[in-house]
């Protein structure tokens, strides 16, 4: 940008004017804050202040703006302007709605307001527009990893949108485990019968697209770039084919539960007790006709289902969760035999019976309308006995131990993952306690991606090999922008689910190549168009930007630079945060824009017993719960200046050093929930935020201060009668420890 | 409102919950046009009721910023409250559209100071509370509702304290001649996120929900533990006042029941389970939970949840569905009666307060509506790959908000393709 012209807009409304001097607001904009002008309004957000503000945009006469009236929160859409830098001071929520209306606070309101204008004033100085990094790149194709029911969904979808696909399966078929089903569980009214896979026609599908490139019998051997960029290197038998690609969707399922371990049950020592997957091959070979059991061939009359075999266990070797489809599967294979011959005995053991939502009900019921016993009992164990099986159970409504004998029994075994390599499994300490150069304890050749970044191979994975999102409002939220998996290698499900799950996969998929092809962030910044940019001479190359990325967004090149993938960045600005020697910015987010809004706070001298306590906040929780106590009129200390941060990650320790070296009294750092349930948006933000503090505490003593001057919160975004207290709390904190004695 | 452009490659998304705002920035992220409309003043939804989400037990109003900050970013993307769909006609890549909307008697030139409230004084009952609480004639629903921008009850118009309103509101933003107004969009593909609704509780006679007041749903309890909420944040006996520190709560009210709705709730399970700690984190070690339950239905990674709240010792299970609920006139407890099947007991518990955990029936009947959707038995909207028109969350199936925003994220998708095949046509 070439001529940077600053301008200043203060609102009177909302009460505003009539709380605070406007006209001294307005001279410390031009005089302290060198803006070309100040202009005051009566309703800044009306057309006809928002048709003065751009007026001024149109005619060139300001290029970065200060909009001094209600909280960035607000009014958020009016105060809108296309290519021109926005800095919001808060004088609303932040400064009258917070405080008294009473004569003896209306110096220090007033000086709330004075400094607000200042901070706003240096933010919009140092803040440039996001410029292109010329980075961009568009590419149409999406990789989609299996060929399974999910892979092939996936595809198809992306497809009739209009975007080219390639699908990378290891096997020599499409289908996966879906292909191995005789039948699936009813999708449509009545949900009374098994149906149709619709596997074959789906691969029918994929033949005849011309949008979809398949590769059989091959795996990946590297993926490496960024969304827009992605390049993967497919090795088919031996050889290498390389493909360019702009987002990536996993769907490399599951595989069965290895029923050996489950001895007691007789599974591996005869053929007459099968798995549910062997259950289907038995129903595939008899294509309608009566199932025969496989030790002899001799139809069955009778059949047991052990639901939850080796899962909801907290038996070592066995599966915790549940995977959610099990119950429904042995109802439907129930119904192959109920379907073919209405006189064999069908009995389903369970103890909780799990068939959710209003399809899942219905099949219930037509299970039980068709004669097949539910019973709520616990398999102890199952014998051979000569010819047929015994099963003991403990019948958890009678509370007794039955035994019954039937001819074949059915274990209703778990999903495991197939998500390849838990990349947060890293040796970090030795035998002793030691800590070591991290040391993964994978073996990177089982990795399905082989992703070149450096925070591993694969992606991560949330619990149980599982590679799900960790919130619950944003199911494909991931720490690998442009990545996203689907199917039962995100969370255990039926073919169902996983069809549904495989279009909103693709879905952000697509919207991830558009964003990149456009140097937009995905959300929670979606839109921004602002990136890390960091000045290589003064980097020293000590690896923590790369290193603390929660997406992976940094790669080193071959002399240990940082090498930022615009793509995978999700502007959270950790990066800035970790960075020793402060080299790393954004055009409107930088180390100078928040450093700069602290040291123009106006710091009191010692005598004037005005202390002043800084508050870098979350922009995403504490920050809005910060505006709903004002919402609310609750009040807090006027000695507080609030700074809202984009997460707590991007807090640079400097910023906490500086405050203290220039007079602040306090520094509290407000962000999210940091621990296994983290509330962080950008996760590791704000557990980063506590490590880094807890070193400030050195710092502080050097400088002789006390170390309750420093202070970091959990904030939830509801904590909103919660933050005007610990904010009073850290002001009654420094009147009793006293005034900081590094004023000027 | 006559600045809403839209054409047969808008994506038409009805209802601004969790489903339908994710629908609706799904597509427009992608840079699709979106129209979203609400009939509430404000979006959010169900959502925006609820205390905490499981298993995590965050708080929704923290998924929910970041929604609003995309919405508020984003100029694919329109939003429309207080809007209700009326009619449509037309076809897959081809609707029209008609809504009708609401008057707010509050315009844009809200900057929601508040003013207009503190000078009004009467009150009407708080939907957005289950009617647990008051709240003004004009107000704004909740701390964080967006649109950021008051209302004006209806049932205000044409009293005293409407002109109260209107004089102590200095920036014209009060409108008392407000109409209701009908618009027309041409659309290419419809997302119905219409979402959900409690079953009616009066339904279930022998809960007596109706007749005694120390039986409650599981979405008032959400209420309740809001601190900004009807209670301040506390579980109140609605009889007394007094703190409610034995609480039973009753699987399936209403739901897997012939007589009442027949399908499965999803969530119920899980939300109890929830609201089990709900009841240790208000009294610690006072607090104690029972589940009357028939399946606990805690499945995949849920049941990690699950085994935490039945290793809790205050906490404790009863495999029974519940015959019915009977006074003691006494102390206002209400007394469960059943057969607990694990062993064929007899039982007559007293509890403080009962918490029904309700059923989720759609909000909207899409049969009464007319439009040419599949409509199962149970009032939810079935997949059809020739329409133009998806079902998202909760209008296709009982759905936890995890499973909710995952379809809604997916039907962005289909009707995406819809208008991509619309502009590829007119290419």
């Amino acid at each position: 940008m070439a001529d940077k012209k600053l301008g200043a807009y203060i609102c009177k409304g909302c009460g505003i004017g009539d709380r605070l001097n406007a006209d001294q607001l307005a001279m410390i904009a031009t005089r302290e804050g060198k803006v070309a002008f100040a202009k005051q309004h009566d309703f800044l957000c009306s057309q006809d202040g928002i048709a003065m503000i751009q007026a001024d945009v149109d005619g060139g006469e300001v290029t970065h703006m200060a909009i001094a009236a209600c909280s960035r929160r607000a009014k958020t859409e009016a105060f809108s302007f296309d290519n021109v830098a926005i800095g919001r001071a808060n004088l609303r929520e932040g400064v009258i709605w917070v405080r008294p209306d009473t004569d003896e606070a209306k110096e220090t309101t007033q000086e709330m307001a004075d400094d607000y204008i200042r901070m706003v004033c240096a933010e919009i100085k140092y803040m440039e527009l996001p410029e292109n990094s010329g980075e961009q790149e568009r590419n149409d194709r999406i990789l989609v990893v299996g060929g399974g029911i999910t892979g092939m969904t996936a595809a198809l979808e992306s497809a009739k949108a209009g975007y080219s696909v390639s699908i990378v399966e290891k096997s020599e078929n499409l289908g996966g485990m879906a292909a191995r089903h005789f039948k699936r569980i009813p999708v449509v009214a009545p949900f009374a019968a098994p149906q149709d896979t619709g596997v074959e026609a789906l691969i029918a599908q994929i033949e005849s697209n011309d949008k979809v490139t398949v590769h059989l019998k091959s795996t990946l051997a590297s993926t490496s770039g960024a969304p827009g960029r992605f390049e993967a290197e497919i090795n088919k038998e031996g050889s290498n084919v390389t493909e360019k690609f702009g987002a990536i969707v996993q769907a490399t399922g599951f595989n069965p539960y290895d029923a050996n371990q489950l001895s007691h049950l007789a599974y591996g020592s005869t053929p007459d007790v099968v798995d549910q997957l062997g259950l289907e091959k038995l129903a595939k070979e008899a294509n309608g006709g009566a199932i025969k059991r496989p030790s002899d061939g001799k139809e069955v009359q009778s059949v047991l289902f052990v639901q939850c075999a080796g899962q909801r266990s907290d038996k070592e070797g066995e599966l915790p969760y549940c995977s959610g489809h099990c119950c429904l599967t042995s109802i439907k294979q129930a119904l192959y035999f109920k379907n073919q011959n209405p006189q064999v005995d069908t009995i389903i053991a369970f103890s909780d019976l799990r068939t959710p939502g209003a399809g899942g009900e219905d099949f219930y019921r037509a299970g039980q309308d068709n004669g097949v016993t539910f019973t709520k009992s616990q398999v102890k164990e199952v014998t051979a006995n000569g010819g047929s099986l015994t099963v003991k159970m403990q019948d958890l409504i009678l509370d007794e131990e039955t035994s019954t004998d039937v001819d074949l029994v059915v274990l209703a075994t778990g999903m495991v993952p197939n998500s390849g390599v838990n990349i947060d499994d890293v040796q970090t300490e030795d035998e002793n306690g030691q800590p070591v150069e991290p040391k993964p304890r994978y073996d990177a050749n089982d990795a399905i991606l082989k992703l070149d970044y450096r925070q591993g191979p694969d992606i991560p994975q949330l619990v149980h090999g599982f590679t799900d999102s960790h919130y619950i409002c944003f199911p494909y939220e991931t720490r690998r922008t442009g990545i996203y998996s689907a199917g039962p290698v995100r969370r255990p499900m039926d073919m169902k689910q996983a069809q549904d799950d495989a279009a909103g996969a693709a879905m952000k998929a697509i919207q991830a190549l558009e964003n990149a092809a456009q140097g937009r962030a995905a959300h929670p910044r979606s839109g921004d168009l602002s990136f890390p940019d960091f000045r290589k001479e003064g980097c020293t190359q000590c690896k923590r930007c790369t290193v603390e990325c929660p997406f992976g967004a940094i790669n080193e090149d071959e002399q240990r630079y940082p090498q930022f993938n615009e793509g995978r960045c999700r502007r959270c600005g950790t990066c800035m945060g970790a960075c020793p020697v402060r080299v790393i910015s954004f055009k409107n987010y930088s180390v100078d824009s928040v450093g700069q809004q602290i040291k123009a706070v106006d710091v009191p001298e010692e005598f004037d017993e005005k202390p002043r306590i800084l508050v870098l906040a979350c922009e995403n929780d504490a920050y809005p719960a910060l505006d709903m106590a004002g919402m609310n009129h609750m009040e807090y200390s006027a000695f507080v200046r609030i700074i809202p941060v984009r997460c707590l990650g991007s807090v640079n320790t400097i910023f906490v050093t500086d405050a203290l070296n220039s007079g602040y009294d306090g520094v509290m750092l407000m962000g999210c929930r940091k621990d296994e349930d983290y509330q962080c948006h950008f996760v590791k933000g704000s557990e980063l935020a506590h490590i880094r503090m807890s070193k400030v505490d050195d710092t502080l003593k050097q400088l002789n201060l006390e170390t309750e001057r420093v202070q970091i919160f959990e904030i939830a975004i509801t904590d909103i009668d919660r933050v005007p207290t610990i904010i009073n709390d850290m002001a009654d904190t420094i009147e009793k420890i006293g005034m900081s004695p590094f004023k000027f | 409102m006559t600045d809403i452009v839209a054409t047969n490659q808008t994506i038409l998304v009805v209802g601004g919950g969790i489903s339908g705002m994710t629908a609706a920035l799904e597509a427009a992220e992608c840079g699709k046009d979106v129209i979203l409309l609400e009939k509430n003043p404000y979006l959010g939804g169900r959502v925006s009721q609820l205390y905490k989400y499981f298993p995590k037990l965050c708080f929704p109003t923290c998924g929910m910023e970041i929604n609003f900050r995309r919405i508020k970013a984003n100029r694919h993307l329109k939003v429309v409250t207080m809007a209700e769909v009326a009619e449509v006609s037309g076809d897959r890549g081809n609707y029209s559209v008609k809504v009708k909307v609401s008057p707010r008697y509050i315009n844009e030139n809200c900057t929601a100071c508040g003013e207009c409230s503190k000078v009004v004084e009467t009150e009407f009952d708080d939907e957005f509370q289950y009617g647990l609480s008051k709240r003004k004639g004009a107000y704004l629903t909740f701390n964080m509702a967006y649109p950021q921008r008051y209302v004006i009850d209806p049932r205000l118009i044409g009293t005293a304290d409407a002109d109260k309103a209107k004089e102590a509101c200095k920036y014209d933003a009060v409108n008392l001649d407000m109409q209701e107004e009908e618009i027309t969009l041409n659309v290419g593909a419809i997302v119905w996120a219409t979402g959900w609704q409690p079953f009616d509780a009066n339904k279930i006679q022998p809960y007596a929900y109706d007749r005694n007041p120390n039986v409650i749903t599981s979405v008032e309890l959400e209420r309740m533990m809001d601190p900004f909420g009807p209670t301040g944040g506390k579980i109140l006996r609605p009889s007394d006042g007094k703190e409610a520190k034995d609480i039973a709560f009753i699987q399936c009210a209403g739901s897997r029941d012939q007589n009442y709705l027949k399908h499965c709730s999803r969530i119920c399970c899980m939300a109890t389970l929830k609201q089990c700690t709900y009841v240790r984190e208000k009294y610690g070690d006072d607090g104690k939970a029972t589940v009357y339950y028939i399946d606990i239905r805690a499945i995949d990674r849920f049941e990690d949840f699950y085994r935490k709240v039945k290793n809790d010792s205050n906490i404790s299970f009863t495999k029974s569905k519940v015959a019915n609920i009977t006074l003691d006139k006494a102390t206002g407890n209400p007394i469960l009666n059943g057969v607990d099947t694990e062993g064929y007991h007899r039982y007559s518990n007293p509890h403080e307060l009962v918490v029904l955990a309700i059923g989720m029936q759609p909000s909207v009947d899409f049969q009464s509506l007319g439009l040419n959707v599949n409509v199962n038995e149970h009032g939810f909207i079935e997949a059809d790959p020739e329409s133009g028109m998806f079902a998202a969350g909760c209008a296709s199936d009982a759905l936890d908000v995890n499973r909710a925003a995952q379809s809604a994220t997916g039907c962005a998708l289909r009707a995406i393709q819809v208008v991509n095949q619309v502009a590829a046509a007119e290419a």
